[in-house]
């Protein structure tokens, strides 16, 4: 008994195993790209002026400081509005809505997740930011505010779905150990099932953080624009301007190569590494110990 | 003639959980061999590694020889594939792949590449009546596998390994989710299978496994206590722990 | 006899689920809101010559159909690249791979491909396919930009989908002497294919939604005429809600709304037909 042809096979597994490791392939292209382009920037732009406070590049300034501020304040604002709905929708979801009424909220939310981000940009131009100028009575709509609330709401399916699959694996038997010991439903969710799945709420939230960090178009759209450090009291309901969006409304004027260019990819750069620490950190918390899968048939 | 010699075979899985210590055996052609003993013992392991589906399992360690028609089926060279082939197998619960009744029994064949439709359908008819299926099922051979009842589905399985027409047939605890009538037919089908066929079987219980034994092995916590004649082991077992379990007093 | 403190902690639960229904009835109204709002505002403006003309009159007038063509074009183009090479690469981590260090790698590759901000993308697909491969601003350079942004949805969908077959279907494939492949393509991928189409559509759903990936690989502002070649830029219809929405004054607001409709009912349909896939699946399914 030797082995016989199955060449048909071979080809095809090979082509499988090839694509396997295309996802290492491609992640390391993105990086070698990035940092082709990017890290010209550090011999081209003094370290002075790369993290100065000050964003003109007609003028040759290319302070990445108030981008990132501006980023971190947006991100910070987005994710404080997106985590008591996001996990309010969640909980309800799972533990409190009837079976009906859930089946109805999660396509709902689902369409959320399916509206491209151009599109709640858009709304935020014509209807939300209009209204928080006249509500707030400030100068102009478009502010951190504005694109934080938008934020907010793309975050909100992701928190939501990891949440609620967090809650769902929390086994019923300890729903039903709480109960029987008098607990009301309530207690049962704020003391035994809540924090039993705290890494997954844990892991919603970074995912949130990172999606967030990384919207380009809605917040490009309402957050005003502003290359400013936002560090008054304020600032939240003043325009600034993030990393994306700063690569998206400039990179499609400079010449490729020039000190410009390198400073925008500079900032894909940063942009990279932070999502690289966000989203594994997120998936090392949720990682728990599986299990050995059924081995064979049981 | 020995179907099987298996000398010194040693396995471990990688969470160091049911294993084999040490398995020496020669197993009879055209007979049924019974395993048994209590579950965890190392019988599945055992049957699976005589058809390499322990290939599919996360081993850490596998030791020792199994000679199948005097060729070592544990050397890396072996063609799995050909020697599944030969040696069936028929699992505890009635797994039918989803497809239909007739692409089910057609399976292995296809799969080895036969595609002459008239040999295939003959196939299908000879292993389904030699199942004792075909008078109930020749007119639903289109419908899934699923629409059947529990006992007809397992006949299925049966029929599909059938179907190969291999050496050997392995069954591990093949009643074991069938009712009494259900597993009367499967006995008194295998009683039959034995003339033609190698019959290593894992019953799911002492009482299945004194009906059917030629030869018996009783196997625990990864050892093979004692391996003699049915009629030997069942009525005047040598080791006290088979003596033990046969009467029931663990298991 | 009552537990001291029942009534209290009765009402406190009555206070936290009318919290809860409040949160959730925040969080879906506006979502709901929205889209009748934009449906309402838009409908008006859609009628044949609205999606079957080119814009004229600066955009001012005319329809939109060079950006529908042109989302239609990247995302069959996206498809064209991302799907064989998820649905394999997807069949291998759930057929194929062992858990090895390796693996884990591909894992960890897999969640930051998923996690890389979709402008950085963009600056990926301009750097690679843009300048360095010379493909120019073109369809081809953005669908590949857009392909390797959609992979880790599909891969991930369709390891899951497969996963979720049964083992016990592997192991009688397997020891009825076929061999992996075989096993793969006659028994766990077919059993797989809804759970995959929906994987498939839903990434595309989000790169047809896409804006800033092809900002720099393959938007264009304006371009009346249809594109002829993948190496022809091409105007989109996200790209062209913002062009409307931000860089032309006087823009019809009427035109805006439609042209929102029409990328929400190309969307969203793919939504409804992956969702509509996944439950006759469910219903179908035998074991």
């Amino acid at each position: 008994m030797k082995r016989s042809g199955h060449t048909g096979d071979k080809v095809i597994n090979a082509v499988i195993r090839v694509t396997g490791y295309s996802s290492i392939l491609f992640v390391l292209l993105i990086l070698i790209f990035l940092l082709r382009e990017g890290l010209p920037a550090l011999s081209s732009t003094p370290l002075k002026n790369l993290f100065s406070a000050r964003w003109y590049p007609i003028e040759d300034y290319y302070g990445i400081l108030p981008l990132f501020l501006g980023s971190l304040l947006v991100t910070i604002a987005a994710t404080l509005i997106a985590l008591p709905f996001g996990i309010g929708t969640a909980v309800f979801l799972s533990e409190v809505s009837p079976p009906w009424l859930r089946d109805i909220l999660k396509p709902v939310i689902e369409i959320l997740a399916g509206i491209p981000s151009v599109v709640l940009g858009f709304i935020g131009i014509l209807v939300f930011a209009p209204f928080i100028r006249k509500f707030l009575d400030i100068p102009t709509g478009l502010t951190a505010f504005t694109g934080a609330v938008l934020l907010g709401l793309i975050a909100i399916p992701t928190i939501v779905s990891v949440a609620e699959d967090a809650l769902d694996t929390v086994p019923n038997s300890y729903r039903q150990a709480a109960l029987a010991l008098g607990a009301t439903q309530w207690q049962t969710i704020w003391n035994v099932t809540l924090p039993a799945a705290k890494t997954g709420v844990l892991t919603a939230l970074m995912l949130g953080i990172g999606r967030s960090l990384g919207e380009t178009m809605a917040v490009m759209m309402v957050t005003g624009n502003a290359p400013v450090m936002p560090l008054q009291l304020n600032s939240l309901f003043r325009p600034i301007r993030t990393m994306t969006a700063t690569i998206a409304s400039e990179m499609g004027e400079v010449a490729a190569g020039s000190q410009h260019y390198e400073v925008l990819f500079f900032i894909g750069i940063i942009l990279f590494l932070l999502s690289l620490v966000i989203n594994v950190s997120a998936s090392l918390v949720s990682t728990r110990s599986r299990g050995r899968a059924e081995r064979l048939l049981s | 003639m020995k179907e099987f010699i298996i000398r010194n075979l040693s396995i471990t899985y990688s969470d160091e959980n049911e294993s084999l210590k040490n398995i020496s055996l020669e197993i009879e052609a055209r007979a049924i061999t019974v395993l048994f003993g209590p579950a965890g013992g190392g019988k599945s392991t055992f049957l699976r590694t005589l058809n390499r589906l322990n290939d599919l399992a996360d081993l850490k360690q596998m030791k020792g020889e199994v000679l199948f028609q005097g060729q070592n089926i544990l050397d890396p060279q072996t063609d799995v594939i050909t020697l599944r082939r030969q040696i069936g197998m028929v699992f505890s619960r009635p797994v039918p792949l989803p497809l239909s009744v007739y692409d089910n029994v057609a399976y292995g064949l296809v799969m080895a590449g036969e595609h002459d439709r008239r040999k295939l359908d003959e196939a299908v008819e000879k292993s389904l009546k030699q199942a004792f299926l075909w008078e109930e099922v020749n007119d639903r051979l289109k419908d899934s596998a699923y629409s059947l009842s529990g006992g007809q589905q397992q006949r299925v399985c049966l029929a599909r390994v059938l179907a190969l027409e291999p050496q050997v047939i392995l069954l591990d605890e093949p009643t074991s989710a069938l009712d009494p009538i259900a597993t009367a037919n499967i006995e008194e089908m295998l009683r039959e299978l034995k003339k033609e066929y190698t019959i290593i079987i894992a019953p799911h219980n002492v009482q299945q496994a004194a009906r059917v034994a030629d030869y018996a092995a009783f196997f625990l916590m990864g050892e093979l206590v004692e391996y003699g004649s049915g009629i030997d082991l069942f009525t005047v077992p040598k080791d006290q722990r088979t003596s033990d379990y046969v009467t029931g007093r663990f298991g | 006899m009552r537990a001291p403190g029942m009534d209290k902690s009765k009402t406190i639960q009555a206070v936290g689920f009318n919290l809860l229904r409040l949160v959730t009835a925040i969080t879906v109204i506006p979502i709901i809101g929205l889209v009748v709002y934009i449906v309402v505002k838009g409908a008006p403006a859609i009628s044949w010559e609205f999606i079957s003309a080119a814009p004229s009159n600066g955009m001012r007038e005319g329809g939109i159909l060079p950006a529908i063509v042109g989302t239609l074009y990247l995302t069959l183009g996206t498809a064209l690249f991302s799907v064989p090479l998820g649905v394999l690469a997807g069949i291998y981590l759930a057929e194929y791979a062992k858990e090895t260090f390796l693996t884990r790698i591909i894992r960890v590759a897999i969640i930051n491909l998923a996690g890389i901000p979709s402008v950085v993308y963009g600056l990926f697909g301009l750097g690679l396919f843009v300048l360095f491969l010379k493909l120019g601003t073109s369809i081809l350079a953005a669908s590949l930009t857009l392909s390797i942004m959609t992979l880790p949805t599909i891969i991930s969908t369709t390891e899951q989908a497969l996963r979720s077959v049964p083992n016990s279907f592997r192991v009688v494939s397997t020891s009825l002497g076929a061999s992996r492949w075989q096993t793969v393509r006659r028994i766990t991928l077919p059993q797989a294919l809804p759970g995959i189409i929906t994987g498939i559509i839903l990434g595309l759903e989000r790169a047809a939604g896409e804006t800033a990936p092809i900002l720099f690989t393959g938007a264009a502002f304006f371009l009346p005429q249809l594109p002829h070649s993948p190496l022809d830029a091409t105007m989109a219809l996200p790209y062209h809600i913002f062009v409307i929405s931000t860089q032309i004054p006087g823009m019809p607001i009427q035109i805006q709304y439609g042209t929102v409709v029409v990328l929400l009912v190309f969307v969203l349909g793919m939504n409804l037909i992956a969702t509509l896939i996944r439950s006759s699946a469910r219903k179908k399914r035998q074991w």
